[in-house]
């Protein structure tokens, strides 16, 4: 008898086509393990958005199978799905702030939804603010905050409910590398406490950053497996060959 | 890959031991189980994701113009309801004798025996002679009060009887034969068949105020619509971000719910203190007018509270539509 190991988030023969054009992915599988770090590369248009949209559940799949902490995403009934999406944590790549609420409140909303008490959310959301810079922003609405700023919210917010799965989709694209590699730690201190994170990126430094974590490629819609990231267990590399 | 100036010095930050994070990520995880699952009600704050101002839609503006129109159409349709029934009930028991003698004497002779007869008859409940003071009050409009002219002209005697039940043809024949005998002069007129016409008006006018109020409530009910889906279109992004952020359907579309709620509130109260004074300036010159039909058709509590059932069915309304339009819009997402 064998021990499946736990499992975040599996991937079998997973395609995606919109509309009638080709498929953007084709054959993609792979399996997320509970606390691994990983990058996913590729060019501009290889489909990194949109493997990060079919985990964080805002795609179907043309085909194939997913499965998030041990459940079928596809099959689940509707009223299931909040519940799974409150244990992620999404860094969207246009940050998709809402327009009308401060930043402060922008944070707070995860909690707000899940429930969490106002006394729970106040202190925690304006420490978070504070660590990525934004004390003196926090009841700045998004379209007053410039990109940089917007993006640290948007990180600010997927973390602050200690998610399961952080998906981050380009998260450092529009800050400086100082702020790049701060946000980078604050990915890597969720991490050590047990977050598996996605980051898409095709910032090189960050990769450099992070020699212990893994990285999966995408070419062209397929996913490619530099440095065993695929396999299990997972072979940590020791940066890009 | 070569790291520039600012990597360098950035690499500190990223040898930060974990406390440096915030102590919200070290401390707890705030998705306990139940939270997770879905099983807790909302903060105590609510999840504010519409602007503290409301939607900004043109709901309160919309709802405002339909629930006045349609309070005011309401309203006029039951003054009419009133005035008619008021009216019935005065009139339709009643019969009037005329005493057409020139005589003074012989007159007035004929209207107490006709007070008389009347007392006698079977189903009758109140007899009045009408005093000479109240006729000449009646026709001092056209001949002037005082003067031996006036006095000179034979004014016919009246005598008011109310009988119960309806008077038909059959029973005004019965009295008029009776009343023959002991005074010859009389005619009786039962005191409906005057007014049949103005109640037949009245009746249209009716119909006329229900057909309003019935295409007056459609026509809210289809602005009520476009208003509430309107403002939710502007916020179909922010719909689909609480979605992807874990809110689940039914929080959302009770979060918008609420939102359009509040706005539709605000309209139909402005609606209804807007139609409110209408109502009474009307009312007022009304009043103005005098006794008789008009002053029958006053408005009482029972009307107020059927017209109250107008901007309180807007409200619903749009919060029905809030919630169906939220609904549809998540259906479409994953």
């Amino acid at each position: 008898m064998t021990n499946t190991p736990p499992q975040i988030a599996q991937f079998e023969n997973v395609a995606l086509r919109y509309g009638a054009d080709r498929e953007v992915l084709s054959d993609i599988s792979f399996t997320l393990y509970p606390g691994s770090f990983y990058f996913l590369t590729g060019a501009s248009g290889a489909g990194k958005t949109s493997l990060l949209k079919l985990i964080y559940l805002a795609q179907r799949p043309s085909r194939g199978m997913i499965r998030l902490f041990g459940t079928d995403a596809i099959t689940l009934p509707r009223e299931h799905l909040p519940a799974m999406r409150r244990r992620l944590g999404v860094v969207f790549q246009d940050f998709r702030l809402v327009p009308h609420l401060s930043a402060f409140d922008n944070v707070a909303l995860p909690l707000r939804l899940a429930g969490v008490s106002e006394k729970e959310v106040s202190q925690p959301v304006a420490d978070m603010l504070d660590w990525v810079g934004l004390a003196d922003r926090m009841h700045a609405r998004p379209a007053t905050l410039s990109g940089g700023e917007q993006q640290r919210v948007a990180i600010a917010r997927a973390v602050i409910g200690r998610p399961d799965l952080l998906v981050a989709d380009e998260p450092t694209g529009n800050v400086d590398p100082e702020m790049a590699v701060k946000l980078l730690s604050l990915f890597e201190a969720l991490n050590r406490l047990g977050t598996t994170v996605v980051v898409a990126t095709h910032d090189l430094h960050l990769l450099q950053k992070m020699p212990e974590s893994l990285i999966m490629r995408l070419d062209k819609g397929r996913l490619s497996d530099p440095t065993g990231a695929l396999r299990y267990p997972p072979r940590r590399h020791g940066g890009l060959s | 890959m070569s790291g520039g100036e600012p990597w360098d010095e950035a690499e500190q930050a990223l040898a930060a031991p974990a406390s440096s994070v915030p102590a919200l990520i070290s401390r707890r995880r705030f998705a306990r189980k139940e939270e997770r699952e879905g099983k807790s009600k909302a903060g105590s704050k609510r999840a504010e994701i519409v602007p503290k101002g409301g939607l900004l839609g043109p709901m309160p503006s919309v709802v405002a113009i339909m629930v006045m129109l349609t309070v005011i159409a309401a309203a006029g349709g039951l003054a009419l309801r009133n005035a008619a029934n008021t009216a019935s009930a005065q009139l339709s028991g009643g019969i009037t004798v005329q005493i057409l003698e020139p005589k003074a004497q012989a007159r007035a002779q004929q209207a107490a025996a006709s007070v008389a007869v009347l007392r006698a008859q079977p189903g009758i409940l109140s007899v009045r002679a009408v005093p000479d003071d109240e006729l000449d009050a009646l026709i001092a409009p056209w001949l002037g009060t005082g003067g031996d002219e006036i006095d000179a002209v034979p004014v016919p005697a009246l005598v008011d009887a109310r009988l119960s039940g309806a008077i038909t043809p059959a029973r005004l024949a019965a009295i008029t034969r009776a009343l023959q005998a002991e005074a010859p002069a009389a005619r009786v007129d039962a005191q409906a068949s005057w007014l049949g016409p103005v109640f037949a008006a009245i009746a249209s006018l009716q119909w006329l105020a229900v057909a309003l109020v019935g295409l007056l409530a459609g026509a809210t009910v289809a602005c009520v619509l476009l208003a509430a889906r309107t403002a939710l279109g502007s916020h179909r992004e922010t719909i689909e971000i609480v979605h992807m952020l874990g809110g689940s359907d039914r929080q959302i579309a009770g979060i918008f719910q609420r939102a359009v709620g509040i706005d539709a509130a605000v309209g139909a109260g402005v609606g209804l203190v807007l139609a409110l004074g209408v109502i009474a300036l009307l009312g007022e010159r009304f009043a103005g007018l005098g006794a008789g039909l008009v002053g029958g058709g006053a408005l009482v509590w029972a009307d107020g509270l059927v017209l109250l059932l107008v901007p309180l069915g807007a409200v619903l309304l749009a919060m029905l539509t809030a919630r169906l339009c939220v609904r549809a819009a998540l259906r479409a997402m994953l």
